[in-house]
Parts: C-alpha cells; structure tokens; sequence
C-alpha cells in the first residue's frame, strides 16, 4: 500500500520531461505520469523483494541444509500471470486512448476532428496530402502551411504564404500548423522535445505532420536519425510567435512583390 | 575386422584432435574446446568493443566534436553496436555456454554435428577481423548496425560491403549453431530423458535456435538485396530509383528484433540454472517457466514493427505492435516472479555468481518497464532514437545479457578449469560494474527524455554535465574489467582445486570430473530426471528451526 501510494506520489511530482510547448504535449505528459507511477511501483517493488529475500534468506554460517523444496504454486502462477496481463491490456488502453486524442489514429486523408486533437497522421504523396493540408479543423481555422525539406545537414522551411525560405520556423501561437516534409537525400528524422513531436522525414515518401504550438519561446529542432557525419550539428530552432509578432516577421520576410505593394 | 576395429580406435581417437592448449586454436569438433573458443574469442571481441564504448563516452565529454574526426565517430558507433552484438553477446550466450552445456544436460557425448560446430565457430574469426581491419584499410561502414538505406547506400561504399560480409557470415555461423542446437536437443537425449525433465537452458536453446532459424535468413537476404543495391546499382531500396527504404526497415528488424530474444533468452536460461543450485531450491515453476519461453519466441516474431513507429507505418499496424509488444512483458514477468520464488525461502550463497544473477533481474527489470513503456505509440514518438531508447537497451542487453554472462563464468569456471575463483575479486568486479553501469546508463534515460537524440557527436551544451556523469561510469565500468581479468588469469594457475562438484549441483555436468573428459563421462552418461531436485521437503523441516512463516507457506 504504502509502496503504491509512494509510486503514485513519484510519478505525479518528479517531473523528468522539458517543458510543454504544444496541445498534445499535455496529453503526453499524462501517459507519462501513468507510465512512470506504474514502472516506480513495479521496480521499487521488486528491487525491495530481492534485496529483502537475500538478506532474510541468505545462508548463515554453518547452515549446511538446503531450502524448501517448493516446486511451484498455481495459484501463485495465475495470479502473476492474470495481473500483469491486466496492467498491460490497461495500459496497451489507455495509450490507444491518449493516441486517440493526439489524433494518431484519424485515417489516412481525412482531416481532424475536435479542436483539442492534433493530428499527428501521415500522408503519403498522392493520397490526398493537399486535401488534408486544405481540411478545417473544427475550430474553423485553416492549418498554416509550411513546407519543410530535411538534407544532409539542414531544415529548411518554405512558407507558401510569402514564398520565402526560411532557415529557422517561425510559427504562429495556438494556431494549428501542418508542415509538409520531405527528405532530399537521406532519412532525417524531425524532433521538437518540448512539442514531443517526432517524424522521420523519408526519401520517396512526401509526409505531413500537425501539431499546436502553446507557448510561445524558442526551442530546439532536432534531427533524430542517423543522416551522416554532421548529424549530430543537424539542429534547428522553432520560434512560436504570438500571432502580432508572427504576422510581423511574416511581412518583413516576404518576397519583393509584396514588399513593393 | 568389424569387430575389433571398434576396440583399436577407441583409444586412438582421441590423439586424432590436438591435445595441450593448441587444441583451443585447432579446428578441434570436441564441442568443450569449441564452446571455451566462442568464450574467450567473444571476450576478446567485448574488449575491443569497450575500447570503442570508451572512445564514444570520451567524445561526448563535451559538447562539440572534438576528440575524432565525425565520420570517425559514425564508423567507432556503427562498429561498437556490430561486435558487441554479433561478435559478443550472441556468440557468448550461445555458442560458449550452449555448446558446453548442451551436450551435458541431454546426456550426449558431443553436439549432433561436431564438424558443422566447428565450422559454426571458425567463421568467426575471419568475420570479426575483417570488420575490425576494414577501419584501418578503407574506413569502416559508417551507417549505424542499422544500416538504414539510404544512408548506407550513399557512404562509402567499401567499408559498408565488408561490414555486410562480415554480418553475413556471423549470421551462417547463427545460423548453423542453431541447426546444431535443435538436432541436439531433440534427437541426442539420452534414453529415458524426457523433454520436460530438461535443465531449462535447454528449452531457452531450443526456443532462440528457432528463432534464430527463423529470422536470420531474412537478415541474410535484406543485406544481399543491400549489396546489390551498393554495387550493382539495383533499386530495392533506393527511392532515386523508385525503390523504398520503409521495406528494409520491416525485413530488418523482423531479425533484430527477435535478435534481442536470441540475446536475452539464453541469458534466462543461464540464470534459471545459477539460482536453483545457490538457493538450494527447485526452480519454481518449471512448467511455467517453458511455456513463457515459447510465448517468447511467437510473441518476439510479432512485434518488430515497433521499432518504426515513427517512419509513416499505417495507425492500425501501429495499435497491432503496440499490443502484441506490450504483452511479451507477460511472459517475462512470469519468468521473473517465478526467480524471485526460487530466490524466496532459500539458502542463498551470496556469492559472485548470485550477486550477478541479481543485478541481471534488477537491470533487465528496469530496461523491462522502459520497454513496455516505449511500446506506446504516443511515448515512443517522442523518445525513439534518442538517449532514451540507448538507455533502454543497454539495461537488457548489458544489465541483462552481459551481467549473465558473467555471472555463469563464476558458475561454470570450477567445471571449466578445475579451480575456483577468487570471491573477493569477484565481489569487488560485481560492486564496480553495478554501480558503473546504472551510473552511465541511468542518468541516459533524462536525457532522451529531454531532447539528446542518439549517435551524434555532438549536443546541446545544456546536456554537458549529465554526460560526464555517463562517462565517468563507463570509466568503472572499464576499471571494473581489471579484477576480473586477473582473477580468470590467475586463479586458472593459483586457484583453489575445485573438486567435481564444489557447488553441489545435480545437473549433470557437475557428475563428472572438472575439467571434464572428452566425450564428458567415463562410463554412461548420468540419467538426471530431475535436475531442480534441491531443497528439502517440508515434512522434514526441524519444527524448533523453521519460523512459522515457513510453514505457513509449505502447507499452501
């Protein structure tokens, strides 16, 4: 008892992760806190078994005898065997749930629903990426675009919207954003810890990834995939703007047509 | 002449194999020297790969790449996972271990085929150096032991054909080490043995000979279709050409993940042998105990896709591995709960060997709740290829497999050589790796959490600490290998003589002499129908000694 209410207590106020930074961050973080409060209990519960049993059941000098012959214990057996199996199946559960509400398991070329859930499907070239791109969320607000390509050993982001090439992302707050990547070499992998995002970006496979950011601040864009020598210099920033701000650098980035008008 | 040819050989067969030490360099079929030449040839192997373990922990002391140049470090990290998988703890937990042991605990005088078995071992060798010369002659392959096309395709290309050769030929010799090891088990028992009578290493063996049966021809022909790719200029996976890189990684890990069972299930087999004889107990739950193993085996057929959860795999393949993944932990956790029975209510030596066998459970426990964690689609997408992920599987193939390993050399070295080892140098080598280990892979875990992704030279200046911390316990870990290289070299001279059976154990390779004869017994091999049969009944426990929990449990 006390060990799961210890587990319990670990697993809710020992924060391990970075700050979250996007709508489906929050949701992570609750698996998370379900995940480490189990795993604690289960390890601090077992370490506890083996080091109570070596010491209460170690051979003192002079013992020569041997312990009892227990064979087995069916009931013992079932109910080790029926419990974990329970843990998991909850477990297996709730992640399918939690993978739900990120909105993972929206079939392929169809668009969002809920305007909590972020979609975070991919798209195959061909199968309806614009359509998807195109789709409103719930909340009415179009997906803003921007179109990423991964190379040895950079992002770059085009913003259809002002036709620039950015070498760092700038994304407007709490508004959905849908990147559409591709790979130009080799398979990178496009990792944003705080938006606890990740999507290996793969030559000949054109893929979209969606995501809210919410909270504005700088973080850290990684490439997650062994790409090449400089893989490990392969990082980037993502800058999440207010919407003003964002507008602002968007104006100033603009290509010459609209700065002339 | 039929008739006395029989008794004219018998005494010369066996100056037809070399005798003295030269027999460990031969092409000997006698299946004790082959599995001491798969030991001491994959420690050797360990040794280099802790070098390069070494040489990575002290490039990423600090944040910029500053100790090797960066394709360097790719060829050190590519080579570091190869051997150490390939040349070290497959062959170990394997071939050493189950080519001694095997043969023993059927009642057979040897493997069911010596020459294959020596073949099996002699591909070894040439393999293991042919990839570690390739680093000074043409660069070394520099793709990771992934080998994810395209990336494999567009580095050198030299050094990731000889790295290709070389897995294949480790692979023939898994493979037939596995033949070997199926024919043995099922068709060598001694009359009267029955299979549920076996030692359980037995039943570990049969279920990784099956997968590796299984599985590694698939690695064979994805890296041939590599092959053709790099030289020939074919497109199987290569998307300039219309080929597609998502299929090699499927035909990949439908290997290496059951890869990790060929790694660890040997491994609980070894400790399902360990713990009965120092606890003086039967195996608890022997019956359970093989039916979690081939539960194992078709579970860990099934699950390889969850390696790619982040490479565009389709949702409901996605909720398939996740389940499928997440449910190995029921037959692992039997098997766990089932040691710690055996552990409870023993006379347990603590001694090295123990003392390892419990590491082991407490590591692999850890790297068991991360694994059942990272089946999660939603967890995994943030954590693959990070830190996390690196954490995670040196706690099973490291706490795991490794601590096994050692933990069976302080088991069987008595049999082996003849003389015991040193305790007190053990206890010390078990303290510096414990502590070594979780110092340097623990504090991993934070850090894939927080956003060091995995095989980069370089990182974020705010991880700098946290590394040299990780360092600093590959550091014990390399110092840890000190005392226990002294005390196999010297105890092997000035050990203690280890009689037949020092530990009393009644599994049959300890009814004989030690070192054992060729062809393991004088006389007929031992009929053991009962090779847990420790402890003592509870009728005949001393009522004024036993507390009264005891009794309580003897009477359930």
């Amino acid at each position: 008892m006390l060990l799961v209410l210890g587990g319990l207590w670990i697993g809710q106020n020992i924060n391990l992760l970075p700050v979250d930074a996007s709508a489906n961050a929050p949701i992570y973080d609750e698996l998370f806190r379900v995940l480490f409060s189990i795993g604690t209990i289960l390890f601090v519960g077992i370490v506890g078994l083996i080091l109570f049993s070596l010491v209460r059941f170690r051979r003192r000098p002079g013992q020569l005898g041997d312990g009892l012959a227990l064979e087995g214990n069916l009931p013992l057996e079932v109910f080790w065997t029926a419990v974990p199996a329970i843990v998991v199946l909850f477990v297996g559960l709730y992640s399918y749930d939690i993978y739900e509400r990120m909105g993972g398991m929206v079939p392929l070329g169809h668009g969002n629903h809920g305007s909590e859930t972020v979609a975070d499907q991919r798209v195959w070239g061909g199968i309806g990426s614009t359509q998807d791109s195109q789709t409103a969320t719930t909340a009415g607000i179009p997906p803003f675009p921007i179109e990423v390509t991964a190379m040895q050993f950079a992002f770059l982001f085009h913003y259809p919207d002002g036709d620039f090439i950015s070498g760092e992302m700038h994304v407007p707050v709490d508004r959905p954003v849908s990147l559409r990547m591709e790979a130009k070499d080799v398979i990178h992998a496009f990792w944003i810890p705080e938006f606890r995002l990740k999507q290996d970006v793969i030559p000949g496979q054109p893929t979209v990834l969606d995501f809210t950011p919410t909270r504005t601040g700088s973080y850290s864009i990684v490439c997650a995939e062994l790409c090449g020598p400089y893989h490990g210099g392969m990082r980037s920033s993502v800058v999440v703007d207010s919407a003003d701000d964002f507008d602002t650098w968007l104006q100033s980035n603009r290509k010459l047509p609209a700065a002339e008008a | 002449m039929t008739i006395t040819a029989p008794q004219k050989t018998a005494p010369a067969s066996p100056s037809l194999q070399p005798t003295g030490w030269l027999r460990y360099l031969s092409f000997s079929v006698d299946h004790k020297v082959i599995g001491l030449q798969y030991l001491v040839c994959g420690f050797a192997f360990y040794l280099i790969g802790g070098a390069m373990a070494g040489a990575i922990r002290t490039e990423l002391l600090s944040p910029v790449s500053d100790f090797m140049a960066r394709d360097v470090y790719n060829q050190i990290l590519t080579l570091h996972g190869t051997v150490m998988i390939f040349l070290w703890i497959v062959p170990v937990v394997n071939g050493a271990f189950g080519n001694y042991l095997i043969p023993f605990y059927v009642g057979a005088r040897d493997m069911a085929y010596p020459r294959l078995n020596a073949v099996a071992f002699w591909l070894i060798p040439p393999a293991g150096l042919m990839l570690i010369s390739s680093y000074f002659i043409t660069g070394a392959a520099q793709s990771g032991w992934t080998a994810y096309p395209p990336l494999s395709i567009t580095t050198p290309a030299t050094g990731q054909i000889i790295w290709i050769l070389s897995v294949l030929l480790l692979g023939g010799s898994s493979i037939f080490g596995g033949i070997n090891f199926i024919a043995t088990i099922l068709k060598l028992r001694r009359p009267g043995l029955k299979l549920m009578q076996l030692p359980m290493y037995c039943w570990a063996m049969l279920g990784t000979s099956i997968l590796v049966v299984l599985s590694t021809p698939v690695l064979a022909g994805t890296l041939i279709m590599l092959s053709f790719d790099i030289v020939a200029h074919t497109g199987f996976f290569n998307p300039g050409m219309g080929g597609n890189v998502v299929v090699y990684q499927h035909l990949f890990w439908f290997y290496s993940h059951p890869a990790v069972y060929i790694m660890v299930l040997p491994a609980f087999g070894l400790v399902s042998e360990i713990l009965p004889v120092h606890c003086r107990k039967p195996l608890f739950g022997y019956t359970t105990m093989v039916y979690s193993i081939m539960a194992i085996v078709v579970l860990g057929l099934v699950v390889w896709a969850h390696h790619m959860f982040t490479s565009g795999t389709p949702p409901w393949m996605r909720l398939f591995f996740t389940i499928a993944t997440a449910f190995i932990a029921v037959p692992t956790g039997i098997k766990f709960f089932n040691w710690l029975a055996t552990l409870w209510g023993g006379r347990i030596s603590l001694n090295s060997a123990v003392l390892f066998s419990c590491g082991f459970i407490v590591n692999f426990v850890l790297g068991g709740i991360t694994g059942v964690a990272l089946a999660q689609v939603p967890f995994d997408v943030h954590v693959h290829d990070t830190y996390f992920v690196v954490a995670h599987f040196h706690y099973i193939v490291y706490g795991g497999s490794v601590f096994v390993i050692f933990a069976s050399i302080y088991h069987w070295y008595p049999k082996i050589i003849g003389r015991m080892l040193d305790e007190h140098l053990g206890r010390l080598h078990f303290l510096l790796t414990f502590v070594g280990f979780n110092l340097c892979f623990a504090p991993q875990h934070w850090l894939g959490l927080n956003g060091m992704p995995r095989r980069v030279a370089e990182y974020d200046p705010q991880f700098e600490l946290v590394n040299q911390i990780s360092s600093a316990g590959a550091l014990l870990m390399a110092i840890s290998t000190l005392p226990f290289l002294w005390n196999v070299i010297a105890s092997a001279f000035f050990g203690a003589i280890a009689g037949d059976n020092p530990w009393r154990a009644l599994t049959p390779e300890w009814l004989t002499s030690s070192p054992p004869p060729v062809e393991n017994w004088k006389g007929d091999p031992p009929l053991v129908t009962h090779p847990y049969g420790y402890g003592t009944p509870a009728d005949e426990i001393d009522l004024n000694s036993a507390s009264g929990s005891d009794l309580w449990r003897s009477g359930q």
